[in-house]
C-alpha cells in the first residue's frame, strides 16, 4: 500500500466542510460523540490484523509493541472516554463569593471549534488517535494529519476512518512538508503536534499568526538516574525494556544513564544478560525487536556511535538493508560527547558514570528539561532530592515508560519537551474552553447600586467590608471596619446590622439590609438633585465631536 | 530611552535582571512554601500600605476616581492575595491519582505540583496595578520568579511599582523591568518558562512568535468585541443600568466593557431612554464635570477614538457626543442604528462609545455575533432561560454574564480568558495557580522480585501465548459491549495467575 497526497487544491474544501459542520452543531451533543468514539473503538478493533500488518511494515513493530504501546492504549481512551464523558462535560458549578451568591454560577465546557492534530511516525495509530479521542469527546470537529513518515499506517487510516467516523465532522489529510505547511495557514482552534522540537518551533510560530492555541508534545534527552543501592538485574531488565520497546523511538525511552560509580560493570552485564532473556542470541532473527524507521534516521545513528568517544560495550551491530541496529551501550561518555548532545530515539544507551548523584542533577539541569526522568534507587531520601531539585515533563521512579499507560496521570512535557498535556480526562480539557458563565437575577438592584457612580467615601468603604473577606494573616495595617466614623447616622446602621447578623433567622445577605435602606435615602435626595437639571441637556450637544 | 516620568531601564540592567530571576529560580530559593507565603504577605502589604500613593498614580495616569482604583483595581488584587494565601496549600499539595490496573499494585501516581520556573509578566495600562500585580499573585504562588513589565503608557503607575516591589518583595525573585517596545522586545529574545501578555492582538501575535523561539508556553489576555444582546421583556431600566456601569467603568477601557448592543427597534424605543436617565443619575447632566467619571488614557488613543465617531457614517448620536481633547475627556456617547459593517463595528472599541445595532430577533443576533471573531465576555440581558440556553449553546465566547456586565471577572473562582482571538488559557484564583504550575506526573514504584516476576509478561519474547494473556488482563471490555461476568473477568485472571505463581514458587523452594 502506498500513501498517495491529497491534492493541495482539495485541502481548502475540507477545511471549509470541518468548519460548517461545526458551526452547524453537528458534534455538540453528547450521544453522537459517544457514538463516534464507539465507531473508533470498532475501527481498532475490527482491523486488528491490518493494523499490525501496516505498522509492522512501517516500523516492524511486534505485535505485543502495538497492542501495550498503541491499539490497546487508544481503545482504553475510548473506553475512559464515553463512559466518563458525561461527567466531563457537565457544567461545574463554583462556590461564589457574597456579590453573587444568589446567582447561577459555573463553567461551561464548550468545544473549541475546529482542530488540527498532527501525528508521529514512532507511534503512528497512538499519537494520532489519542488526541482524536479528546478532541471528539469535547464535541470539536477535526482535521486529521497521520505521519507521512509511517506511509503504511497512514494509508490504512485514510481508508478505514470514512467507513466508521462521519465525514462531516472528521477527516483526514495526508502529506509531507508542503502539504502541512498549507495546512497551517488556514485557522484552527487549535493544534495539537507530536513530534520534534524544531518542527514545534516552526508549528508555534505559524500558529501564533492567528493566535491558535496549541499542545506540543515533544521530547528531550530523558535521563535515568541509578543509585549503587538498587537490584541490578530487575533495574537492567526494566531499563532494557523502557530504552530497546520500539527499538528505542520512544520520546520518553531512558536517553542515557546516570550510574553511580562502582556499579557499572555488573549493571552492563545485568543488560546483557536482560537482552539475551528478551532477544536471544541472534537479536535481528527475534520477532520481539523493531526497526529504525527509514534510511536517514539510520544513518544518523549511525553517525553518533561512529563519532562517539566512548566504548561500546554491547551490540553495536548493524545491517543498513534492514535498517537492523542492535541494542548497543556505551560507557565512559562524557558532557561533551556526541551522544549527548541531541535525543538519540535509537537503541544506544550512552553510560554515564558519576561519582555522586548529585553531580547527574547538576548536569540535568544545565540541559533542557526533558519529557521524562527515571530514578533508580531504593533510598527516599536520594529520590526525593533528584525530584526537588529537577525539571522535567514527568517522573518514574523505579520503572521505566509506564507512566505513559496511566490515562489519570496527565502526560506532557515542560519548556522544550513540549507545552500541555493530555491522557483521560486531561486530552477532554485540551480541546475544551472553560467559558465561566455567571447568571444573575435582574433583581436586587438597589443592593447593586453601591457599584455605581456618584461614588463616595461611604460606598467605597461599605463595599470593601462587604464584598471581600479579610487577610488572613496578621498584616500591619488593620481592615477597614464598615463606615464608623463618617457621620454619626452611620454607627447605627452597623449596630442594626450587626443585630440583624445576631439573629439567628438573618441570613448572610442581613449586613446589606439596613445599608438598602439607608442607599435608598441617600439616593432619592440626589433623585431630587438631578430632576432639577434640565433634562435636554445630556441629549443636545453633539456637536464637538 | 526615558521619559520626563519613568526611566527606562538599560540593555544591561534588563540581562542582568533576567540572568538574576533564573539563577534565583535554579537555586530552589522561591520552591518553600513558606517563602511564598511571605511573599504575597508583603505584596498585600504593598498595595495596603500604600493605598493613597497608589490611587494618586492612577488619577494622574488615567483621572481613574478614587472608588473605581479601590474597587477595580487594589481591593480586587489584594483579594486574589488573600485567596491565594487560603488556598495556597491545598493547591500546592501533591494529588494522588489511581493507577489504572496493571499498575495498580506496589505503586504510586502523583501529580507534582512544580513551579515552571523563570516567567516574564508584562502589563497593560488599563489597569495598570491590577493587571500588573493580579498575574504576579500566580507566579509567586506556584514558586515561580518573575520580572514584571508594567505598561510605560501609564508612567505614574510604572514608576510607583517600580518603586515599591523593591521594598516589599525578594529582590533576588521578583524584579520591575520598566520601557517601551524596545525594552519588550530584548526581555523577549531570553528564554523564559512563562510568559503572560496582558493586552492587544496584534502585540500578542508577536509576543507568541518570540515565545515560539523559545518553545515557551503563555498566558494571553487579550481583548475583542463583546456584545451584549437584550431580550425584548428584560427590565429595561436594570438593564440600563448595569450596561451604563460597564461601559463607563475607567470610560470604557476595560477588556471586558461592553462593546456593542444588539437590540430590536422595539427595545430600543425603551432601552435609549433608560441609558440616558441610568447616565443622568451617575454623572449628573455635565459627565466632565463629575469627578466619578475617568479619562481617555492618552491623545493618541484619544484621537483614534474620535476618528472612529467620525468616519463612522450611519447611525444617530442619541446621548453625549462631547469631547475635549485638553482633558482627553469623552463623553459617554451612544450612538443608535448603526450599520452592521461600519466603522464602530470593525475593531475593540475600548472607549465610552456605545453602537446599538439592531437585530430582527435572537437570531439574527446570533448570527451576527457568530461572523465576528470570539469575543472576550458576552451578556445577555433576559429572564428567558430558554432563550439564554440557545444564545450559551450556539455561541463562543471568552466568558459568559447573564443580566449584568463586568461582574463576572470579580468571581475569584470563576477562571477568567479569552477563547481564539480573545486570548488563551485563563486566570484569577487556582487558574492562576496553575497558569504558573508545571503538573509533573510521577511515578513510583518498587524494586521487589516477587513483582518483577508477575510483570514479565510485558518482557521481550513476545509470544503469541503471552500476547493473549497480556490483552485480557490490559484490555477492558467497553461497557456497550460488555456482559455481567466479563466485568469481573480482569480480576479473576489475575487472581489464578496469582495463585498459580504462588503455588509454583512454593514448589521451588
Amino acid at each position: 500500500m502506498s500513501l498517495t497526497y491529497t491534492p493541495v487544491s482539495e485541502i481548502p474544501k475540507i477545511v471549509q466542510g470541518l468548519r460548517s459542520a461545526f458551526n452547524a452543531g453537528v458534534t455538540r451533543s453528547l450521544d453522537y460523540r459517544k457514538q463516534q468514539l464507539r465507531a473508533m473503538y470498532n475501527m481498532i478493533s475490527e482491523n486488528d490484523t491490518a493494523i499490525r500488518e501496516a505498522v509492522f511494515q512501517d516500523l516492524h513493530k511486534p505485535p505485543a509493541e502495538l497492542m501495550i504501546g498503541e491499539s490497546g492504549m487508544v481503545k482504553q481512551e475510548c473506553i475512559d472516554a464515553i463512559k466518563n464523558l458525561d461527567k466531563w462535560a457537565a457544567n461545574r458549578s463554583v462556590k461564589t463569593g457574597i456579590v453573587n451568591k444568589f446567582d447561577n454560577v459555573h463553567i461551561r465546557k464548550d468545544p473549541l471549534g475546529m482542530v488540527l492534530i498532527i501525528g508521529a511516525w514512532n507511534y503512528p495509530l497512538n499519537l494520532l488517535l489519542a488526541p482524536a479521542v479528546g478532541a471528539i469527546a469535547a464535541g470539536n470537529t477535526v482535521l486529521l494529519k497521520p505521519s507521512e513518515v509511517a506511509p503504511h499506517t497512514a494509508a490504512l487510516l485514510t481508508k478505514l476512518l470514512p467507513a466508521y467516523l462521519d465525514q462531516r465532522a472528521y477527516r483526514i489529510v495526508n502529506g509531507a512538508a508542503a502539504e502541512t505547511t498549507l495546512l497551517l495557514e488556514h485557522k484552527f482552534d487549535h493544534i495539537f503536534y507530536t513530534g520534534s522540537g524544531q518542527v514545534g518551533r516552526i508549528i508555534m510560530g505559524a500558529a501564533a499568526k492567528q493566535l491558535t492555541p496549541v499542545t506540543l508534545e515533544l521530547g528531550g534527552k530523558s535521563p535515568a538516574f541509578i543509585s549503587r543501592d538498587v537490584d541490578i538485574a530487575i533495574t537492567a531488565r526494566r531499563l532494557a525494556f523502557g530504552k530497546f520497546f520500539n527499538c528505542g523511538q520512544t520520546c520518553i525511552a531512558p536517553d542515557y544513564l546516570i550510574v553511580e560509580r562502582g556499579i557499572e560493570d555488573k549493571l552492563i552485564e545485568a543488560f546483557k544478560a536482560s537482552i539475551l532473556e528478551f532477544y536471544g542470541t541472534s537479536v535481528q532473527s527475534s520477532n520481539s525487536y523493531g526497526r529504525i524507521v527509514n534510511k536517514s534516521h539510520f544513518l544518523r545513528l549511525k553517525g553518533l556511535l561512529d563519532e562517539t568517544k566512548g566504548k561500546i560495550v554491547a551490540g553495536g551491530e548493524m545491517d543498513e538493508d534492514n535498517l537492523f541496529i542492535s541494542p548497543t551501550l556505551v560507557l565512559g561518555v562524557d558532557k561533551d560527547d556526541k551522544l549527548m548532545e541531541g535525543e538519540i530515539f535509537g537503541p544506544i544507551l550512552p553510560l554515564m558514570v558519576v561519582d555522586r548523584l548529585v553531580e547527574g542533577v547538576k548536569h540535568v539541569n544545565q540541559g533542557d528539561q526533558p519529557l521524562a526522568l527515571y530514578v533508580f534507587s531504593k533510598n527516599k531520601k536520594a529520590i526525593d532530592y533528584i525530584l526537588d531539585h529537577t525539571r522535567s515533563g514527568g517522573v518514574v521512579v523505579n520503572d521505566a515508560l509506564v507512566h505513559f499507560i496511566v490515562s489519570n496521570l496527565p502526560f506532557g512535557g515542560t519548556g522544550p519537551s513540549g507545552i500541555g498535556n493530555y491522557h483521560g480526562k486531561r486530552s477532554f480539557d485540551v480541546f475544551s474552553h472553560e467559558r465561566s458563565a455567571l447568571i444573575k437575577s435582574m433583581g436586587m438592584e438597589k443592593l447593586n447600586d453601591l457599584r455605581y457612580p456618584p461614588y463616595s467615601e461611604k460606598k467605597t468603604r461599605w463595599l470593601d467590608w462587604f464584598l471581600f473577606d479579610k487577610a488572613s494573616f496578621g498584616g500591619k495595617a488593620a481592615v477597614d471596619a464598615p463606615p464608623s466614623n463618617t457621620h454619626s447616622s452611620n454607627s447605627s446602621t452597623v449596630n442594626e446590622a450587626s443585630s440583624i447578623s445576631s439573629n439567628p433567622n438573618g441570613r448572610t445577605s442581613s449586613p446589606s439590609l439596613p445599608e438598602n435602606q439607608h442607599r435608598k435615602a441617600a439616593a432619592k435626595s440626589e433623585n431630587g438633585n438631578i430632576s432639577h437639571a434640565p433634562e435636554a441637556s445630556t441629549a443636545t450637544a453633539t456637536t464637538t465631536v | 530611552m526615558t521619559t520626563a516620568i519613568l526611566n527606562y531601564h538599560t540593555e544591561a540592567e534588563i540581562d542582568q535582571a533576567v540572568l538574576t530571576v533564573q539563577q534565583t529560580f535554579r537555586s530552589g530559593y522561591t520552591r518553600p512554601l513558606k517563602f511564598r507565603r511571605h511573599q504575597l504577605e508583603q505584596l498585600w502589604r504593598l498595595i495596603d500600605d500604600n493605598t493613597d500613593a497608589l490611587c494618586d498614580a492612577l488619577y494622574k495616569d488615567l483621572r481613574k476616581p478614587q472608588y473605581e482604583a479601590t474597587l477595580g483595581e487594589l481591593i480586587t488584587a489584594k483579594e486574589e492575595i488573600n485567596d491565594a494565601l487560603v488556598h495556597l496549600d491545598e493547591w500546592a499539595k501533591d494529588e494522588r491519582t489511581t493507577p489504572s490496573f496493571v499498575n495498580r499494585v506496589g505503586t504510586t501516581c502523583i501529580k507534582r505540583k512544580e513551579p515552571k520556573g523563570a516567567v516574564l509578566v508584562i502589563a497593560p495600562w488599563n489597569y495598570p496595578v491590577y493587571l500588573a500585580l493580579t498575574p504576579l499573585v500566580g507566579a509567586i504562588a506556584a514558586g515561580c520568579t518573575a520580572v514584571l513589565k508594567p505598561s510605560e503608557v501609564t508612567p505614574h503607575s510604572a514608576k510607583l511599582i517600580a518603586e515599591l516591589i523593591p521594598r516589599y518583595l525578594d529582590n533576588k525573585a521578583f524584579i520591575v523591568v520598566n520601557g517601551g517596545a524596545q525594552e519588550t522586545t530584548q526581555l523577549l529574545d531570553h528564554k523564559w518558562d512563562h510568559i503572560f501578555y496582558t493586552g492587544n492582538g496584534t502585540v500578542a501575535k508577536i509576543i507568541m512568535k518570540a515565545a515560539a523561539k523559545h518553545l515557551t508556553s503563555m498566558t494571553l489576555e487579550l481583548g475583542g468585541k463583546s456584545p451584549v444582546t437584550i431580550d425584548e421583556n428584560a427590565n429595561m431600566t436594570v438593564a440600563a443600568k448595569r450596561i451604563a456601569f460597564g461601559k463607563t467603568f475607567n470610560a470604557g477601557q476595560t477588556c471586558v466593557a461592553p462593546d456593542y448592543i444588539l437590540i430590536t427597534a422595539k427595545a430600543e424605543e425603551k432601552f435609549v431612554p433608560a441609558l440616558k436617565q441610568a447616565y443622568l443619575e451617575m454623572f449628573g447632566a455635565d459627565p466632565q464635570a463629575s469627578k466619578d467619571y475617568a479619562r481617555i488614557v492618552n491623545t493618541r488613543h484619544f484621537k483614534r477614538l474620535c476618528n472612529v465617531l467620525m468616519e463612522n457614517k450611519s447611525g444617530d448620536v442619541v446621548i453625549g457626543g462631547q469631547a475635549d481633547e485638553d482633558d482627553l475627556y469623552i463623553a459617554p456617547t451612544v450612538i443608535a442604528n448603526v450599520e452592521r459593517d461600519d466603522k464602530l463595528m470593525e475593531e475593540e472599541i475600548f472607549g465610552p462609545l456605545l453602537p446599538l445595532i439592531r437585530v430582527t430577533d435572537i437570531d439574527d443576533a446570533i448570527e451576527y455575533v457568530n461572523s465576528k471573531d470570539d469575543p472576550l465576555a458576552l451578556y445577555i440581558f433576559s429572564t428567558n432561560k430558554k432563550l439564554v440556553n440557545k444564545v450559551l449553546d450556539s455561541t463562543r465566547s471568552g466568558g459568559v454574564l447573564v443580566n449584568d456586565t463586568l461582574m463576572h471577572v470579580s468571581e475569584g473562582t470563576l477562571p477568567f480568558g479569552g477563547t481564539g482571538p480573545s486570548g488563551m488559557g485563563s486566570y484569577h484564583g487556582k487558574s492562576s495557580f496553575d497558569a504558573f504550575t508545571h503538573v509533573r506526573s510521577t511515578m513510583i514504584k518498587g524494586l521487589s522480585p516477587v513483582m518483577e516476576s508477575a510483570m514479565g509478561l510485558r518482557y521481550a519474547p513476545y509470544t503469541a501465548r503471552n500476547l493473549s494473556v497480556a490483552k485480557m488482563i490490559l484490555e477492558t471490555i467497553p461497557q456497550f459491549k460488555r456482559g455481567f461476568l466479563q466485568k469481573y473477568i480482569k480480576w479473576i485472571i489475575v487472581a489464578v495467575l496469582f495463585g498459580v505463581h504462588y503455588a509454583r514458587n512454593r514448589r521451588l523452594s
